[in-house]
């Protein structure tokens, strides 16, 4: 029973970081560059949610909106500010600048917010289920929510007109400007998707582990950015099995070999399946044509 | 045209240098004292109370005319707890002319600092630093507890006392405070017959899910978790560990002090938890009783901690040490003042808000642990 816990334990650290890895490989995917700013807009909308449920009262539910209204909107503006007169730059510039990013949003945080972790009200009401081992309402949530988004990410981007522009401007920039579609529109729809996406698992995390401060977005931003290259960099459903399997392999490894090596572990294993397997496990090879 | 410029700029640099001179000496006839120690961040509640304590003893001791006639001034940096920024905070402190430092309140800008007062001879007294090396130079003391003695303490205490005889400890291995107590923790309480049934480790990177070392807590089947951790990481422990019905003691030294108000919302999940720690605001003696009524009056009836607890015995000690050297010159260099303090505080005995403490050349205070439980966001002399 103990091993059925510790892999629950997994599944719901896992999703998490699933979730967050939605947001690197929607963005990756379609305009092919890494935004590790993705981390920082993560804790911004947990402090916007933070604001609205504590500071302002607001109901759980409007407090959400406003939290994934102010993500979308900031990450427009970044990808506008800051990426956006960079498209045609060396990957590496654009890169450079995201790193840039996410350092300013974290100093604008400890600007306003201070350096101290606040305490974060979770926003799921308090409940678990006991089934021989026990899961929090947090963890069900949390693993629901991200089937449903990743599910209706797939179909939106298969069967839509929006989303197989996404997949035309993935697979060749050029070529669908050349069919008529907006490339700077649909970047921008990436961006804003992406952002979204990250202002739910910003009220996520925030209400697994109750605590939210400027740095709160780094290191789960960096795991998820791991888990998305173990699934396979632009693969939806990559992601996310990515990010469950990183977290049931920490959580396993902290279990039965040693809570200090558990992060060692990890990394470890990334760099055996990127041995193996260069792309990812659902990453897709693309064979360059001369 | 560049020829008039260039006198212009001169000229205003020297108008810049000078009111940069005027601006350091305060006050002719004052020494002064700096403070380092985190206000913001993640042990905030630390620097804080060390400020506020430290502030309202030298408040005290000027309006009662000062040491041998000289008023004190107090300056206080912020490090946010990062040692890089606390050597900032000591640089810029030399540049307002501190004469001897009063800090740094946590253990590991505390021995980056410890390393620089060394080099210039600037004496040093931490109210709070607890970690070795942040006295191992001949310049340095400390008010509380080193980490050996909170590690060893505790154990004894929790021996003593009969608390429990299986102890399970979650520990932070990228911090020296908690390393630290954690490994004399373990030495003694093999000597003492208690038996450890894990010791379960994370780190500044992974201090956010405790789920699995609570799991493993909860087989082992520990009657007590002693947590020698700083209260961020603590509070998340006990709400994860609510969440998991893990039916266990808490135990913790001075870095869970704080817990209370991080808890926020769910600050009733303290209760129960115990902690060593030199202070407790509720204590009837003559000395606390002042120290809180007055601590309170000036802060918004907020209820001192140990910190604060501790900085103002740091400040009174000061006053007591320069006494005894008998320092009357407010111009004395910070060098000349640290050799002649180095000496006063073996001579001297203070009887502060945190136990009556006496020092050897090792820096170290002689006092006893006290233990607390918090009940209803309070602490209780057990």
């Amino acid at each position: 029973m103990s091993f059925l816990s510790y892999f629950i334990t997994g599944i719901s650290l896992g999703s998490i970081y699933a979730l967050i890895a939605l947001g690197y490989t929607m963005v990756y995917g379609i305009a092919k560059m890494l935004n590790f700013a993705h981390g920082d807009v993560i804790m911004i909308g947990g402090y916007v949610a933070f604001t609205a449920i504590t500071t302002l009262h607001f109901p759980i539910w409007i407090s959400i909106c406003i939290s994934i209204l102010a993500c979308t909107l900031l990450g427009v503006l970044i990808e506008k500010v800051a990426y956006k007169p960079l498209r045609k730059a060396s990957p590496l510039a654009i890169l450079i600048t995201a790193i840039g990013v996410s350092y300013l949003l974290q100093n604008v945080a400890l600007l306003i917010f201070g350096s101290a972790a606040k305490s974060f009200t979770s926003v799921v009401p308090k409940f678990s289920l006991d089934l021989g081992f026990s899961i929090t309402g947090e963890t069900l949530v949390t693993i629901v929510v991200t089937l449903i988004l990743v599910v209706a990410l797939t179909l939106f981007v298969n069967h839509t007109k929006s989303g197989k522009a996404m997949l035309a401007v993935s697979e060749d920039r050029g070529a669908a400007q050349l069919m008529g579609i907006n490339v700077n529109t649909t970047i921008s729809l990436t961006f804003a998707i992406g952002s979204g996406l990250a202002a739910v698992a910003s009220v996520l995390l925030c209400s697994a582990y109750p605590q939210i401060s400027p740095y709160t977005g780094a290191m789960p931003g960096i795991k998820a950015f791991t888990a998305a290259v173990f699934g396979g960099i632009g693969s939806i459903p990559g992601a996310m099995i990515g990010g469950v399997a990183l977290g049931i392999i920490e959580s396993l490894s902290k279990a039965y070999i040693s809570s200090q090596m558990a992060d060692a572990i990890v990394f470890a294993v990334l760099i055996i399946v990127l041995l193996v397997k260069p792309t990812g496990l659902f990453g897709k090879k693309h064979n360059e044509k001369v | 045209m560049k020829k008039c410029m260039a006198i212009l700029m001169a000229a205003l640099m020297t108008v810049l240098a000078l009111s940069g001179c005027t601006a350091t000496q305060v006050d002719e006839n004052a020494l002064v004292i700096g403070g380092i120690g985190p206000v913001t961040g993640v042990a905030a509640a630390y620097g804080q109370g060390v400020k506020n304590g430290a502030t309202l003893a030298v408040e005290e001791i000027n309006a009662a005319g000062g040491v041998n006639g000289l008023q004190l001034a107090f300056h206080f940096e912020d490090d946010e707890h990062d040692a890089e920024k606390a050597v900032n905070a000591y640089n810029t402190l030399k540049d307002k002319g501190i004469q001897l430092l009063m800090g740094t309140v946590t253990s590991v800008p505390c021995v980056a600092v410890a390393a620089k007062t060394a080099e210039d001879n600037m004496f040093q007294l931490t109210p709070s630093g607890s970690s070795v090396e942040c006295i191992k130079n001949d310049n340095a003391f400390r008010i509380c507890f080193s980490d050996p003695n909170q590690g060893a303490a505790s154990a004894e205490y929790i021996a003593e006392h009969q608390l429990a005889s299986k102890v399970a400890v979650i520990y932070n291995s990228s911090d020296v405070y908690s390393q630290g107590i954690y490994e004399t923790f373990a030495a003694e309480a093999a000597a003492r017959n208690l038996t450890i049934t894990t010791a379960e480790a994370f780190t500044d990177d992974s201090a956010t899910d405790f789920t699995v070392q609570l799991q493993k807590v909860k087989e082992s089947g520990a009657e007590l978790l002693f947590l020698p951790i700083y209260y961020e990481a603590a509070a998340l422990i006990l709400t994860q560990a609510d969440n998991m019905d893990l039916d266990v003691k808490f135990f913790g030294c001075d870095g869970l002090d704080g817990i209370i108000g991080q808890l926020g919302d769910n600050a009733a999940l303290a209760d129960g938890v115990m902690l060593l720690t030199p202070f407790a605001a509720d204590a009837t003696d003559e000395k606390s009783v002042a120290f809180v009524t007055a601590y309170k009056e000036k802060y918004n009836n907020e209820i001192p901690n140990q910190f604060a607890a501790d900085a103002y015995d740091a400040i009174y000690t000061i006053k007591a040490a320069l006494e005894d050297a008998q320092v009357t010159d407010a111009t004395i260099s910070m060098s000349e003042l640290c050799e002649k303090l180095k000496v006063s505080m073996q001579n001297i005995t203070v009887a502060g808000v945190t136990g009556t403490m006496q020092w050897d050349a090792s820096g170290e205070p002689t006092k006893d642990p006290k233990a607390m439980y918090i009940e209803n966001g309070a602490y209780k002399a057990m």
